[in-house]
């Protein structure tokens, strides 16, 4: 293997910031969360590059993890947008400002 | 030219593509299926660093299942309309376009510090880290020193899947005795009507 290591820590870098401005960005409460989806994924390629940096599993396990602890997310998420939308018929964030002062 | 530096440059430019194309869609359904484009080139990168089990688990966990979830909770709610574009604050959009790229700069301004752009991964990842193969060795780590948080997250799967439950449960109206008593009636009168 030739390809530096930054070479996919840059990709990680820049596919965390889309998914940071993503969430700044959008209104629908889905694609919010598919941009959380980007960010995390983001990371796990930076820790897999870490893993392959350093010699050793680490990074490998802890990725494997962050993809247990996303998919449980994604189910509580979903199930809250599911919820609110049942509740108040939208998916828009701008919408939903109950909750604010 | 190696051969993986030409998958990683052929994967990388369809990965930022994919997610920067997909901040700017508008249509859900079209963002989701953009996010998995992005998720399998993802995979390919774990392919190319050596973890195969995590390839394949990336293609399975996210790629299918949790993308699926995802486009079967955008039909059901029927978000699958254009979004709206009306901006509440007029400097929101450029404020957080400004802010990305600051974020960006600074980790690719960390990385450079931090690991520099000719370092190589060690050499013999398969011999050493990967021995007996990576799905053998990641067993052997997860199960040996990670076991309680592998435990751990089983105990937060079983909780998030009772969550969702009681979250997507439709609340279903209680039946009175009174009702129960006048359906029972009309089913006894309608015996004994014929």
């Amino acid at each position: 293997m030739s390809t530096p290591i930054a070479f996919f820590l840059v990709v990680s870098a820049a596919l965390f910031t889309i998914g940071t401005v993503g969430v700044m960005v959008r209104k629908n409460a889905l694609v919010i969360f598919m941009s959380i989806e980007l960010q995390l994924n983001g990371v796990n390629l930076a820790l897999v590059a870490f893993s392959r940096l350093h010699g050793n599993l680490t990074g490998q396990v802890l990725t494997f993890f962050s993809m247990v602890v996303a998919a449980a997310e994604v189910v509580v998420g979903l199930a809250i947008i599911v919820y609110v939308f049942r509740r108040r018929r939208t998916a828009n964030v701008d919408d939903l400002s109950v909750l604010k002062w | 030219m190696s051969a993986d530096l030409i998958v990683f440059w052929v994967s990388a430019p369809i990965c930022v593509g994919s997610a920067i194309a997909m901040l700017f869609e508008k249509n859900a359904v079209h963002a989701a299926l953009l996010l998995i484009i992005n998720f399998f080139t993802i995979a390919v990168f774990y392919l190319v660093l050596d973890a195969p089990f995590l390839f394949a688990v990336q293609i399975i966990v996210y790629a299918g299942a949790i993308m699926v979830l995802f486009l079967f909770v955008i039909m059901l709610l029927g978000v699958d309309r254009d979004e709206e574009l009306t901006e509440r604050l007029r400097w929101q959009r450029p404020a957080a376009v400004l802010m990305g790229i600051g974020v960006f700069a600074e980790l690719v301004f960390a990385i450079r510090a931090g690991v520099g752009f000719s370092t190589n991964g060690v050499r013999a990842f398969a011999e050493t880290a990967n021995r007996g193969g990576n799905t053998q060795a990641l067993a052997r780590s997860l199960f040996r020193s990670y076991f309680f948080p592998f435990e751990a997250t089983s105990i937060l799967l079983i909780v998030a899947a009772v969550a969702a439950m009681v979250l997507a449960h439709r609340q279903r109206r209680a039946i009175t005795r009174a009702e129960q008593a006048q359906a029972a009636g009309t089913l006894a009168e309608a015996e004994a009507a014929p």
